[in-house]
């Protein structure tokens, strides 16, 4: 019989009794306010941070709160207000910008690689850069071309920037919260589909500092990491592969940039093989650094297997039928896996459990 | 007064002569993209600025580091790449920075921190502070996108900003004539709704009109334009002059040299007094570059210094991380 599937934070023992349950999207906007309520440093912008829909809920109340000058809707001027985020955390305030999709972010790449990153070196740390970039990426519903990239990878290439990608609603709230504290810019990284996730989440705020990855599942076998959404598909795979004996270690890596590579090592040198599966394109992705990076450290210590998934090597159909196969499901996942535990093309593909399909989002947007 | 400003631009104007003098010696190792015949400019609309506001400017930027106050050793010693310099040897000359002075910053990209300083008016306007800003920047950064974006956000939000736009008229080799269809950069600025005025490169002119405009800036009219015109004398980058290349002459710069404010003040001074003032510069130059020259390089443990504050989660995937997780 199986266990309902909710993917939950490993706790240290002092939290080994949360309560409440919370969504992702609750979760985001519960660390802005308590943020906002702590520090009067802290302001959100963004498209339509301010209008009824609220970004599915993740700004919601805030403007109430706190007022037009805190939260604001911009102008479609995404280059100029992400340069503006920088000059107002140059005068010490604490910017959240908000991008609903993280495509639009190509349309800033200037302020963020070319300014943002390089602001604190270049100025020999004379001065910060407390920024925070909110981007989501888009799954399903013929999202397309446009609306649904994953482009962490991009920002993990530049020193200077972090990168965080939370898959639970627990580390959604902490994450921003450390987001918002840090004095470096950080790009917080949201996938659409993680919004839907319910989960416990404290009342009283917390950080969930950079640079520490989580173990969500432990296993002998193979150690599976699972980026943002693909953290959920993931630990769906964990069940296909218990029901032929496979036991997978699965990893979130939480931080993108600092990434936690002893714990994904340490994993590895354990179980001898290791999936990366992201929700972006494997070349030159996160994937491709994080086997990169186990395969220097392990090199010579220990035998090992790697595999990367992620988006097919093309640009995403909106039809269902091909989008389907355009990205990583718990079932293609799981079938990777086996492959490599066995080093052997087994043809595997496990039957389709209506509960461990995706469910929650219907569009249209 | 004249004094005074004749000191400023004259220094200006010498220290980048020496800057020009000594590059062919290699011993300053960061393109330099010089303000000669432009100082008048920087020097102009700072008068009328207040200690606390604040600048961004470009990478054409020794002329407003120096008119703000920035310290000569530090931007001469930053030019060497030296430990002692305005950012140890890490910005170069593209990226000068004087916090103390209200200098924030400059890019190596065109038109890139006309944002920044828009953010930082809408800094200063959250906390209701009385400074304003001046961003500074060239005609060709007039045809980036920024530009527009950062124009219609200032009016949006009636920031306290100045907008000073250095228009020399070349972008590297381009003059504006092949590069806008129409010149009209002060239109441009009016159409996004904010007073825009052209003013020619004389300096008392420029004080004069700086003054006012920054008044109803910081009275909270909201941002305001100056377009000055100026002229570059040499080269785009590097010490030297580009007339040879063909797609100028030197008749073009001629009344820009006749007309050249630091030679017009050096006229008003009394010869005694202009000596005087002459050699102090020259003393304070001699100074600041044999401040570069004495200055050590940096450690070479400086290279992943300044990356994030916490300086464990540089390339954190080749070191141990985690020390500081809950």
């Amino acid at each position: 019989m199986l266990q309902p599937l909710t993917v939950r934070p490993a706790r240290s023992a002092g939290e080994s009794r949360i309560e409440r349950t919370l969504s992702y999207a609750d979760a985001i906007r519960e660390a802005a306010d308590q943020e906002m309520a702590r520090d009067p440093s802290v302001i959100v912008f963004g498209l339509d941070v301010d209008d009824p829909k609220a970004i599915q809920g993740t700004t919601r109340g805030l403007l109430d709160t706190y007022g037009p000058e805190r939260v604001f809707g911009t102008p479609l001027s995404e280059d100029a207000m992400t340069g503006a985020a920088v000059g107002m955390a140059l005068a010490g305030l604490r910017p959240i910008h908000v991008h609903i999709r993280m495509d639009f972010l190509l349309l800033a790449m200037n302020q963020l690689v070319n300014v943002a990153a390089k602001t604190r070196y270049m100025y020999s740390g004379q001065v910060h850069l407390p920024l925070v970039i909110r981007a989501m990426i888009g799954k399903s519903w013929g999202q397309g071309a446009q609306h649904s990239q994953g482009l962490h990878s991009f920002f993990m290439h530049v020193p200077g920037l972090k990168v965080v990608a939370p898959a639970t609603p627990f580390d959604a709230k902490g994450c921003l919260a450390a987001a918002v504290r840090d004095d470096d810019p950080v790009l917080y990284v949201e996938h659409r589909l993680l919004h839907f996730q319910q989960g416990p989440v404290p009342e009283a705020p917390y950080a969930v500092r950079p640079g520490k990855a989580r173990v969500t599942a432990a296993g002998e076998d193979i150690t599976v990491v699972g980026i943002s959404w693909m953290q959920v598909e993931c630990l769906r795979a964990r069940h296909y592969l218990a029901e032929i004996g496979i036991r997978a270690e699965v990893i979130d890596p939480v931080w993108l940039s600092p990434l936690d590579l002893n714990t994904i090592a340490e994993s590895v040198e354990k179980t001898g093989r290791l999936l990366v599966v992201d929700t972006a394109w494997t070349c030159c992705g996160a994937s491709a650094e994080i086997v990169a990076a186990v395969g220097e450290r392990l090199q010579g210590i220990r035998d090992l297997k790697l595999k990367r998934l992620g988006f097919a090597p093309t640009t995403c159909p909106t039809t269902p039928s091909l989008e389907e196969l355009f990205y990583p499901n718990a079932r293609t996942i799981a079938a990777a896996a086996r492959n490599l535990v066995e080093d052997a093309d087994t043809g595997w593909m496990p039957e389709e459990r209506p509960e461990l399909q995706e469910v929650a989002f219907r569009g249209p947007f | 007064m004249s004094a005074r400003l004749y000191r400023l631009l004259y220094r200006i104007r010498r220290v980048e002569e020496e800057i020009a003098r000594v590059y062919p010696t290699d011993r300053i190792r960061s393109p330099v993209h010089l303000s000669i015949g432009q100082e008048a400019v920087s020097v102009g609309v700072c008068e009328a600025l207040e200690p606390r506001d604040v600048v961004f400017g470009t990478y054409r930027g020794h002329a407003l580091y120096l008119a703000r106050g920035g310290d000569l050793r530090r931007m001469i010693a930053e030019l060497y790449g030296k430990a002692t310099g305005c950012t140890k040897g890490k910005g170069g000359s593209m990226h000068l920075i004087a916090p103390e002075r209200g200098v924030m910053g400059m890019s190596a990209v065109v038109g890139t921190t006309i944002a920044n300083a828009a953010g930082y008016a809408y800094a200063l306007k959250f906390r209701r502070e009385p400074a304003i800003i001046a961003s500074f920047f060239g005609d060709g950064a007039t045809e980036e996108g920024v530009f527009a974006e950062t124009l219609n956000f200032a009016v949006l939000k009636r920031l306290p900003i100045l907008f000073v736009c250095e228009n020399n008229q070349y972008a590297i080799h381009t003059h504006q004539s092949r590069r806008q269809g129409t010149p009209a950069i002060c239109q441009r600025a009016r159409a996004f709704g904010m007073p825009a005025e052209q003013v020619d490169g004389d300096l008392t002119g420029l004080i004069q009109r700086a003054r006012e405009v920054v008044a109803e800036v910081r009275a909270g009219g909201g941002p305001a334009f100056l377009e000055v015109m100026t002229y570059r004398w040499r080269e785009h980058v590097g010490p030297g002059f580009d007339y040879h290349l063909g797609f100028r002459d030197e008749g073009e710069a001629a009344p820009w040299i006749v007309a050249d404010p630091v030679a017009r003040l050096a006229a008003e001074l009394r010869p005694t007094e202009r000596a005087r003032i002459e050699s102090e510069v020259a003393e304070e130059i001699a100074d600041a570059f044999a401040f570069a020259e004495a200055s050590p390089f940096p450690a070479a443990a400086e290279l992943t210094l300044d990356v994030f504050k916490e300086e464990h989660h540089v390339a954190a995937t080749h070191r141990e991380a985690g020390a500081e997780c809950w």
